[in-house]
């Protein structure tokens, strides 16, 4: 039986980082959130739902965003969660857990010197952390399995 | 066309003014992304604050050679419609970003095929100037690196119950 996947990114690397490893979910139920309109659309992402961008300097938005992901998580029950970040992502993370989701956290292939903050809040969270760097997956104590460049 | 882009989150003045200056001796028009939030007027740039996907797809096809800060997405973009990239780097001492990821970015990727970097504008204007750029491309989709992490991913969701 095929798993259901959310498949979540902000708009910009982010994203086209997602979309480099789409792939591995041929043949499961994918479904993709980010943070800008068109963009689905314009990668031929679909079904697909758009949801509040946040960072850490925008911690209001980060409650609507996560208010906005639980609605879908809720609806969707995802087997899986999978994120290239940033900050959206990792929230996508938390509402998965609730609905007993496993989570995995991909860690932006800029992070070239160490883990992103999100990332490493992701430890409490993901089931499977990955750095695309083996110098940083190796100080961080996360996963290398290779990279999207 | 030079089509030039700083990305969504934040302005990067020193890039736009670089290419102000740049642009009346290049002889060609240059488009410029400069952000939501940056305010200003550019005599020699046609300046847009932000652009649509589907508008900045258009323009990033259309281009000769795209500038851009050291974003990952400009990385991708640049292989996905093969053109020239000239990569300018934010730096946090200059309070262009949070920290110098952009750097460390410009470090690593610098071999990478039709990737340049100029980190001031004297060596961004000799690389617009300059003929036959290379162009970004892969020499075969997927990489060992790139198919190694789709595997590891694909068996991760295989493996769950």
């Amino acid at each position: 039986m095929s798993k259901k996947i959310l498949a979540v990114a902000s708009a910009g690397g982010h994203w086209q980082q997602l979309q480099r490893i789409r792939h591995a979910f041929d043949g499961e139920n994918v479904f993709f959130l980010t943070t800008l309109q068109g963009l689905p659309d314009d990668f031929g992402a679909l079904p697909a739902a758009i949801i509040p961008d946040c960072s850490q300097s925008t911690p209001r938005a980060a409650v609507r965003c996560f208010a906005a992901v639980c609605r879908i998580v809720l609806r969707e029950r995802p087997d899986v969660v999978v994120t290239t970040g940033a900050l959206p992502g990792l929230i996508a993370l938390v509402a998965g857990r609730l609905v007993g989701a496993k989570g995995v956290w991909i860690d932006s292939v800029a992070n070239a010197d160490c883990l992103s903050t999100s990332g490493r809040l992701a430890r409490h969270v993901a089931h499977l952390r990955l750095s695309q760097w083996e110098h940083v997956a190796r100080e961080a104590q996360v996963e290398y399995a290779g990279s999207i460049l | 066309m030079i089509f030039a882009t700083v990305g969504t989150q934040l302005p990067f003045p020193r890039l736009i003014d670089a290419l102000d200056a740049i642009a009346p001796r290049l002889g060609e028009p240059v488009i410029a992304q400069v952000g939501a939030s940056l305010t200003g007027h550019w005599a020699n740039l046609d300046a847009r604050r932000t652009l649509a996907p589907q508008e900045f797809s258009a323009l990033f096809g259309e281009a000769r050679v795209v500038v851009s800060h050291a974003g990952i997405g400009s990385i991708l973009s640049a292989r996905r419609f093969g053109k020239p990239l000239i990569l300018f780097p934010r730096r946090a001492a200059l309070g262009e970003h949070r920290n110098d990821h952009q750097m460390a970015t410009v470090r690593h990727v610098k071999g990478l095929r039709g990737v340049h970097v100029a980190f001031e504008q004297g060596e961004l204007e000799r690389l617009l100037l300059a003929a036959g750029l290379e162009s970004a491309g892969e020499d075969s989709a997927p990489s060992p690196a790139h198919q190694a992490l789709i595997e590891r991913l694909h068996s991760f969701i295989q493996d769950l119950r």
